[in-house]
């Protein structure tokens, strides 16, 4: 899991926030684009997509020495992280599919 | 089984489509193919992870994406959209007690097979403590949204030393963990972000709440990308990032048209409602208001060229909007041109009103933000004010005492004729008085939202 494979040898905490600070750029320009009439469904997205949470329920899940307690522990992250993905998708597609320009 | 570049290289790609989806946003024409981009990255995610060689046994990851799938979907489909902020301040909260359960199963497995180093064990509590307030805090925003608590602040004395105290508390606490790496240590601190959640959340008045559902939105962001930095995936930490900035943009851009600053709002105490009411009528009249009847509101209406609607909550409470989207298509079958101005804070989350306008079908053409309509007030012939409040009131502007004071408005008073169509002289959810309904050319037209604009 902890493999330092970086030629420059930065430690995998320093590569991620790397990553992480470039990712707040994105973010930061990506998001004052946003028509504020599209904020609700904005909300409703990023909490879809904030379910990407569900790859670390699935990893501590999935794992081959878990315990039953952490088995336990997992699936109820899965199930939870899955209502929020599933929900949060359906929720913004039903909304987007509301806005609609004038029909003539 | 999937190697770690190929595994990196399809995480590169989610998060790719998610940046694509989010940028879809930016117009409601191009929104519906950023969603499916974005669904397909998460599949994608989803799909890779399964095949990582890390991930042994299935059944249970398989019926918990199979319940979960069932519950949201069915949830998504039956949510009444005005209860939208209710909704996602739930969904918030599922994040952060993922995220809490993520952090305590990844410890407890990776203590077991002894690789953990004291840098890990610092990101990991730090998703905790970000997922354990998430969660309780969107529990109460949701209990206040849906009305089980009050919309009143509730302070109490010492409440911000409390908090403070309870910060640093917790940071001890972190360096102890980081070189004692003790499951207790953990709960611990797991247990005050819980209590801390709690703590933030319930001082904070029903009129801040769209800062709030968009400040939890950024704190489910944050808890995410915590999690990304101990598992060291790069799809959770630049995902976190996106969502966590979303909705620290969203908290600005509410705080700026409140005119409040962010701390202020965290602080809390501001926005009680009062329900002392008496009989409305009888109040117009001791503060010289002008009523109108509902003929007269009909009259100026046909007879104008151009007409500007304010929507706000009372609106949606009134399930005035379908009546709104009768009235339009009545009016625009007569030339009348019709536009809904919007306040950014109209509504309980930011483009609430939006939602609930498009949904009776109104074009979203005809809906305007307010910096853009706010000249077109005053070559307008008719203003209605339908549920809203505050965000028309022009002390706002002129009366350096009142709380909102700087906060930016629609310009409503600049329209030539205003008709307000409200329930009672009740202040609104800041409870404020609003200097408006006193102006001479605004009239009040008492009753139902709904049943007037019928």
């Amino acid at each position: 899991m902890t493999e330092t494979i970086t030629a420059s040898g930065m430690s995998p905490a320093v590569a991620a926030l790397f990553i992480f600070v470039l990712a707040c750029f994105i973010g930061y320009y990506v998001i004052w684009g946003v028509t504020p009439s599209l904020h609700t469904p904005l909300i409703s997205l990023t909490n879809a997509i904030s379910g990407i949470i569900i790859v670390g329920a699935i990893l501590v899940t999935g794992s081959e020495n878990a315990t039953s307690l952490e088995q336990g522990l997992g699936f109820v992250a899965v199930l939870l992280a899955s209502v929020n993905i599933f929900g949060g998708f359906a929720v913004t597609q039903r909304m987007l599919s509301m806005f609609r320009k004038k029909e003539k | 089984m999937l190697n770690a570049n190929t595994l990196a290289i399809a995480y590169l790609i989610s998060a790719s489509l998610f940046i694509l989806g989010l940028k879809g946003l930016t117009h409601p024409s191009t929104a519906r193919r950023g969603n499916y981009l974005a669904m397909f990255g998460m599949g994608l995610a989803i799909v890779v992870t399964l095949f990582s060689p890390a991930v042994q046994n299935y059944s249970l990851i398989f019926a918990g994406l199979a319940i979960g799938a069932v519950i949201g979907i069915v949830v998504a489909m039956k949510i009444d959209m005005k209860a939208m902020p209710q909704l996602v301040a739930a969904f918030h909260s599922l994040v952060g007690l993922t995220a809490v359960l993520v952090a305590i199963g990844t410890f407890t497995e990776h203590a077991a097979s002894g690789i953990i180093d004291g840098v890990m064990l610092v990101e990991l509590s730090i998703g905790s403590f970000i997922g354990a307030i998430t969660f309780t805090g969107s529990l109460i925003a949701f209990g206040k949204l849906q009305g089980l608590l009050s919309g009143n602040p509730i302070v109490f004395k010492g409440q911000h030393m409390l908090n403070l105290a309870l910060g640093l508390v917790t940071l001890g606490l972190v360096i102890q963990f980081s070189q004692n790496s003790s499951l207790t240590t953990l709960l611990v601190i797991t247990v005050i972000a819980l209590a801390l959640g709690f703590l933030l959340i319930i001082p904070i008045g029903g009129a801040d709440m769209p800062v709030v559902v968009s400040m939890l939105n950024s704190y489910s962001g944050w808890a995410a990308a915590a999690t990304g930095f101990t598992l060291q995936n790069n799809a959770l930490i630049v995902t976190g990032a996106l969502v966590g900035f979303s909705g620290a943009i969203l908290s600005f851009i509410m705080c700026r048209a409140m005119n409040r600053s962010f701390i202020s709002v965290i602080l809390g105490g501001f926005g009680g409602s009062d329900d002392d009411e008496e009989s409305a009528a009888m109040q117009a009249a001791n503060q010289g208001v002008k009523s109108a009847a509902v003929e007269d509101l009909a009259f100026m209406i046909e007879n104008a060229n151009r007409l500007i609607v304010v929507p706000g909550y009372g609106m949606a409470v009134a399930q005035a909007q379908h009546a709104l989207k009768e009235l339009t298509d009545i009016l625009d079958e007569r030339g009348v041109e019709v536009k809904f101005a919007i306040h950014p804070v109209a509504g309980r989350m930011p483009g609430h009103m939006n939602v609930l306008l498009a949904e009776s079908d109104i074009p979203y053409d005809h809906v305007v933000e307010m910096d853009e309509i706010n000249p077109e007030f005053a070559t307008t012939d008719v203003a209605l004010v339908v549920g809203a409040n505050d965000v028309t009131n022009p002390a706002a502007k002129t009366d350096k005492s009142s709380p909102i004071y700087g906060m930016p408005i629609l310009d409503v008073e600049k329209a030539k004729y205003i008709f307000v169509i409200k329930r009672s002289m009740r202040p609104g959810y800041s409870g404020i008085e609003n200097l408006l309904y006193f102006r001479d050319n605004c009239s009040m037209v008492f009753g139902d939202a709904k049943d007037v604009c019928e």
